[in-house]
């Protein structure tokens, strides 16, 4: 079991989090521009990397936030959390 | 006001019987709770805290004055806790404080109150809950949202020895049957020795 580091409430154990997916993934600005591929890609297409993953995950038993946490996908080491709006660098 | 049925009144009897040296369980059915939302930074807060008598605590925290308590539930919620029968009033000073510039919701029916005390209630919450209970990370004036066992419960630290836990009514049964079942188990535990 992970113990997850809310930016806002501390260290907690795993079962009160929901997982997100990938973090960063920015809705396109003119989606009705964007081919069915290109949709296609945003909607389903993930990065699937060895090593440190930047995900969404929220704090749903807690105080509700969304947040961002970095794991290393080799390891499962989890290298820090963050805020949304902060950057990847920012994790702690 | 119509009769209220308290969520908890099927298990008076077995919460009464839970029989246990080390801690007591007790039942608080009603009590005033009025949800806020407000920017901690913005110009609702100093209004809320000069109308309430208490600051708005930081993030893990409850303050208290003259019988009001708000407990931290998030970066921009708190929970107002009073006497039952305080509500109205509470919604209506909070209402004028808050204005537009967040929100102010009666929450009082949406959770109820169990209190474990004793020099092992610590201990008997920790047979249903991971939260760290250590007096180091959760001492007097903490409270948490989190998880006993699969049902979201408010823990509030009201003492050394003493914990307040907000239940949602349907929740309510399933969690003081955990309590008095982490008595039984300790009670057991104890006669063994």
């Amino acid at each position: 079991m992970f113990q997850i580091r809310c930016p806002y409430c501390g260290p907690r154990d795993e079962p009160e989090f929901k997982y997100g997916g990938q973090a960063h993934v920015a809705y396109p600005s003119d989606p009705e521009a964007l081919s069915d591929e290109e949709w296609a890609r945003f909607l389903f297409f993930r990065d699937n990397s060895k090593g440190r993953y930047a995900e969404r995950w929220n704090h749903a038993a807690g105080c509700r936030r969304w947040f961002n946490v970095i794991r290393d996908t080799g390891t499962h080491e989890l290298v820090g959390s963050y805020r949304v709006g902060e950057q990847p660098a920012d994790a702690r | 006001m119509a009769d209220r049925a308290a969520p908890l009144a099927a298990l008076e009897g077995a919460i009464a019987d839970a029989v246990f040296a080390g801690a007591t369980l007790r039942t608080v059915p009603f009590l005033a709770q009025v949800g806020i939302r407000l920017d901690p930074a913005g110009p609702a807060a100093p209004r809320v805290a000069a109308a309430l008598g208490l600051e708005l605590p930081e993030a893990n925290l409850v303050t208290e004055s003259g019988g009001r308590r708000a407990l931290w539930l998030g970066p921009d919620e708190w929970l107002v806790v009073a006497a039952d029968g305080e509500e109205r009033a509470l919604v209506a000073i909070l209402e004028e404080a808050i204005g537009a510039d967040g929100a102010v919701v009666d929450l009082s029916a949406n959770r109820t109150g169990l209190e474990l005390s004793g020099p092992q209630a610590a201990e008997v919450l920790a047979t249903c809950m991971a939260l760290d209970l250590h007096p180091r990370a959760f001492g007097p004036g903490r409270c948490a949202q989190t998880l006993l066992q699969k049902a979201p419960v408010i823990v509030e630290r009201r003492g050394d020895d003493a914990f307040l836990l907000l239940v949602r009514p349907s929740f309510a049964a399933y969690v003081a049957e955990w309590l008095v079942d982490g008595m039984a188990g300790l009670a057991a535990d104890l006669a063994a020795v």
